[in-house]
């Protein structure tokens, strides 16, 4: 699929609305009311010149080049700013429009450089386009001087400070698509015109550099620059992309859908697609740019083994290492019984390759001992939804957002995390939708160019529970409760027993207040504007699941929708966001100690039975080992042997220290991943693994969206992990033989329901697809449980809020929460390896002026911050973003040893760890 | 499996399920959360505790719901 051909529509289409009929030289044509002259006729193949005008924003009419006659108007309007009219009869070309055009074009010849055959955009400018599209032969203006030429002595010359992309003035035509995007896509009002005439110049920030500005380089206005004013130093350096495919994302779980443009195998840049139903053509700074760490130089690409772990790597065939490892895990089986050995699934792999590992545990290993990092982060998720609702997933599509009244974000910080949702959910709040955030900490959304909260209830870490009960009590107590759909919907039992758990005064705001540090008017004004809009959804990220309680906030979430009546339509829902890319779809994949594909109990038996007519072995009906319990069976002796795909527990679990000496006590580790990690350190043997350039297969997202990923280079290990996964199966003596990626998911939909309907030919035709996805939604299902929950009633649970462990003392008096930066991705593999450290290069500490003026800490000092686990040291920011009281960090680096201090405390249900909640003293460090 | 833990992570299943006013439900709950969640030898080693005596942390709606285990294995 080759996606340079696209064609740009000039201006957005128009969503259902009543068609209006016109005529356009000469055509009958109809188009919703709304559409611009430019856009209909340009669905009819009519293509009329433009240059400051693009489908992917709203129309600005600056060009002056789309102008047409309208019979019975005077003047020539602006094609892209005029709405189609019912009996309009409109000429795109005449003599006059001709000259016109010429005219405008020489204008903008005649201070525009002719280095045509030099530039970057040579063969893709839409300036040289349109040029040739007019007839423009000559340039009468300009004396050998142009004002760009007189621009560059007044102006910095061109701005190389951003290392992805590269700004020259000099072709600059001033449409202001840059400015453009950069509000419209993406909402950060970075870019502007300063001065007028010859004078006018794009402007970052203040005038500053792309780079000193405050520029979240998603790249959104190089996209849409039309010459090469901005583009991108890899185009500056390769040229221009000869070739395109079609792939996701594989940071965050938005799941982006992405071009990857190239010349051979060679990545010249990266677009979003406007097709892409989760990003709808825009992308952040890491699916758009850092993505060099897949031909970096560390990446390890031959398999390497050793006897002990203090010794050097051996670099050997895919045959010796797979022979090893097939040799190892037999002899401490046979040693230490079936239940030695397990693995841990990768949520950055496909969902084939998934699949297959926990078709590898539970078929040749013969335990259940899978799990996968949802354990760390949204498993609460899981297990809350699906004792509410009946599914462990989210309940809308993205676009819901555009539909709601309100949103209520808990724990999340989507500008950092998720920077393409926030981007829509930011156009959703400057189109007029309320926000009420809950977070101990004031994340950007909180006040944002054009974007305020209306309450920001910013409690205590590890106070969800107070506060969402006190929500509760106020939707009960104050009669806002949605009683009709409650009485069609929900259990009727189980909502009497939560209405009057949650009507106690226990759970009142001004008794939950002392707990919360929420003053209670707060609260009840964002319960009442919750329950009472229209349409408000809730959206959620590991602020609500990393917790002792994750999972009771998870079910008081679900609580709180049902009992407001919002859930089952758009605009409406529970939305966690999501970490990995593919982390829905692990989980989907049965990469758990405890369920099959599809969610479904070990123990059931109907269940059990088609996997293992299916799979020719008799599967466990117990419940394996979780990843925490992995390592304390390894500290006691009992499990010996672990594969460990693309996860790196010794850098992202909590208590490090323990994490380690677990590793470091088993007998063979088996490390499958890009680079040599922290985890890695203690393997036995290492298997190269594959980027997700690499290899065919699907990720899941957040919203439930199967998309594909497409190869766009060869395995640079020769292996993709799927294959590495069946060579194991093969050496253990269990058969597998797919052929392709697209086999292993059609096994997936024979076997699981909710996958009945998918196929590589349903999403390459349709390009995504939202399970369920079966017969009774063979197109997918965008929006769930709309006419009943998928357990039938929904289910009310109490939700009793009970203090964490973690206990603020006088030895440990601040409470650290950690999170996520925009530049940087979780451990840090990857986007370390990238230019993304030119934007954050380490961790470092936020604390309150307060607590920092107590302690004589002042901005960029060192700082040892102590927990009851261990120490570590960073570099302070001071910021009232943090509560005094709280301090927050991020673990993006290994040095900054962030999860050294974070405890063992975990989600009762799941064994989530609470990273959010680490009771801690902070002190300067004497300077060395 | 380290004791402590166990036990700890029994305490705080237990006070999940304690909110229920309905005692014996929330007996069968925790029971039910341990047998689908627990892997079996975490199952026996956390019934184990019963007779020994750090056992005595143990919440008492946590021990009727181990019982309730025991008497599985029992009847196993």
């Amino acid at each position: 699929m080759n996606g340079l051909d696209r064609r740009d529509l000039g201006t957005p289409s128009v969503p259902s609305a009543p068609m209006v009929e016109l005529e356009i030289d000469g055509r009958q044509v109809t188009a919703p009311a709304g559409t611009s002259i430019l856009r209909a006729a340009a669905e009819q193949g009519l293509m009329i010149p433009k240059l400051c005008a693009t489908e992917h924003l709203q129309a600005f009419g600056s060009c002056r080049l789309c102008l047409v006659e309208i019979e019975g108007r005077r003047g020539y309007p602006a094609s892209c700013t005029t709405p189609v009219e019912a009996g309009m009869k409109v000429r795109t070309q005449s003599e006059a429009l001709h000259e016109l055009r010429r005219n405008v074009m020489e204008l903008y010849i005649s201070d525009h450089p002719l280095d045509c055959l030099t530039c970057a955009a040579n063969g893709a400018c839409e300036l040289q386009t349109m040029a040739g599209v007019v007839g423009l032969r000559e340039v009468r203006y300009g004396d050998g001087q142009p004002a760009h030429i007189a621009n560059h002595y007044q102006h910095p010359r061109r701005d190389a400070s951003n290392p992805y992309f590269q700004f020259d003035p000099g072709k600059c035509i001033v449409c202001s698509r840059c400015v453009r995007s950069c509000e419209e896509q993406q909402g950060s009002f970075a870019i502007s015109i300063a001065g007028r005439g010859f004078d006018a110049k794009v402007n970052a920030g203040q005038n500053e550099t792309f780079l000193a500005s405050e520029c979240v380089s998603c790249g959104a206005c190089v996209a849409a620059c039309p010459t090469a004013a901005l583009v991108e130093k890899t185009v500056l350096e390769a040229g221009q992309p000869s070739g395109s495919i079609d792939t996701t994302c594989a940071y965050c779980g938005v799941g982006c859908m992405l071009q990857v443009q190239t010349q051979g195998e060679r990545v010249v840049r990266v677009r979003p697609a406007k097709e892409g139903r989760a990003n709808e053509g825009h992308a952040c700074v890491k699916g758009r740019f850092a993505w060099g760490y897949a031909t970096h130089a560390e990446r390890i690409t031959r398999p390497m083994l050793r006897e002990r772990i203090t010794e050097p790597w051996r670099e050997v065939s895919w045959d010796e290492a797979i022979a090893r490892v097939a040799g190892e895990f037999k002899r401490i089986q046979q040693t230490h019984g079936r239940s030695a050995i397990g693995a841990i699934v990768s949520s950055r792999c496909t969902n084939e390759e998934d699949y297959l590992v926990q078709k590898l545990v539970r078929a040749a290993f013969g335990n259940n001992n899978v799990d996968n990092c949802a354990r760390v982060c949204h498993s609460p998720t899981g297990y809350g939804l699906k004792q509410t609702l009946g599914e462990s997933a989210g309940t809308q599509a993205f676009a819901s957002v555009a539909k709601a009244d309100l949103i209520l974000l808990i724990g999340a910080n989507p500008s950092e995390a998720h920077p393409v949702f926030a981007s829509r959910l930011k156009r959703r709040l400057r189109d007029g939708a309320a926000l009420i955030v809950i977070d101990p900490r004031a994340i950007e959304l909180v006040a944002a160019p054009h974007v305020k909260a209306k309450h920001h209830l910013q409690l205590r870490p590890g106070t969800n529970v107070a506060v969402l009960n006190a929500m509760a009590h106020v939707i009960v107590t104050e009669g806002l409760v949605d009683e009709a759909f409650v009485a069609a919907r929900c259990e009727a039992e189980s909502f009497a027993a939560w209405r009057d758990f949650v009507t106690r005064a226990e759970n009142s705001p001004e008794r939950q207040e002392a707990a919360s540090g929420v003053p209670a008017s707060e609260v009840r004004a964002a319960a009442r504007a919750y329950a009472l809009a229209p349409n408000a959804a809730i959206y959620y990220g590991l602020g609500v699941t990393e917790h002792a309680q994750g999972s009771t906030a998870v079910i008081a979430i679900a609580n709180l929708a049902m009992a407001a009546g919002k859930l089952g339509r758009e605009g409406v829902g529970v939305n966690p966001l999501r970490g990995q890319n593919n982390v829905q779809g692990s989980c989907d994949m049965g990469s758990f100690p405890h369920e099959l594909p599809g969610y479904r109990h070990v123990s059931d038996a109907a269940t059990r039975a088609s996997f293992e007519s299916a799979w020719g072995v008799a599967i466990d009906a117990e419940p394996g080992l979780r990843i925490p319990n992995m390592f304390d069976a390894a500290l006691d002796g009992s499990f010996k042997g672990l594969y460990c795909q693309g996860e790196d527990p010794a850098q992202s679990e909590p208590n490090t220290r323990h994490v380690k000496e677990a590793l470091a006590a088993m007998e063979c580790v088996v490390v499958q991943d890009l680079f040599l990690s922290e985890t890695a350190k203690f393997a036995h043997v290492f298997l190269p693994g594959a980027t997700f350039l690499e290899k065919d297969g699907t990720f899941t997202n957040a919203e439930r969206r199967i998309s594909r990923v497409r190869r766009v280079m060869a395995p640079r290990a020769g292996l993709a992990d799927w294959e590495v996964t069946q060579a194991l199966a093969q050496a253990l003596g269990y058969p597998m033989h797919y052929r392709h990626p697209s086999e292993i998911l059609d096994e997936i939909a024979r076997l699981t329901p909710t996958f009945a309907g998918v196929s590589y030919a349903k999403l390459d035709a349709l390009g995504s697809l939202q399970w369920p996805c079966n017969a009774a939604a063979p197109q997918g299902t965008p929006t769930m449980h709309v006419d009943a929950f998928v357990r039938g009633k929904g289910r009310f649970l109490l939700t009793h809020y009970l203090p964490t462990a973690e206990k603020v003392t006088r030895r440990f008096p601040l409470l650290l929460t950690t999170g996520r930066v925009l530049s940087q991705y979780n451990v840090g593999a990857q986007t370390r390896r990238t230019a993304n450290t030119v934007f954050y290069a380490t961790d470092v500490l936020e604390i309150h002026p307060h607590d920092a003026e107590e302690r004589g800490i002042t901005e960029g000092d060192r700082v040892q911050v102590e927990s009851r686990m261990g120490s570590t040291t960073l570099p302070a920011t001071v910021t009232e973003k943090v509560a005094p009281g709280v301090v927050y960090t991020t673990f993006h680096f290994p040095e900054s040893g962030a999860n050294l201090i974070t405890t063992e405390n975990s989600d009762w249900a799941t064994n989530c760890p609470e990273y959010k909640v680490t009771a801690v003293e902070v002190s300067k460090r004497a300077r060395p | 499996m380290n004791l402590d833990n166990l036990i700890t992570m029994a305490n705080q299943i237990g006070a999940f399920f304690a909110a229920n006013p309905a005692r014996e439900q929330a007996v069968a709950d925790i029971a039910a959360h341990l047998r689908r969640t627990w892997h079996p030898r975490m199952r026996r080693e956390i019934v184990a505790c019963l007779a020994v005596p750090e056992g005595g942390r143990l919440d008492p709606l946590v021990r009727e719901a181990l019982e309730c285990l025991a008497a599985d294995r029992a009847n196993a």
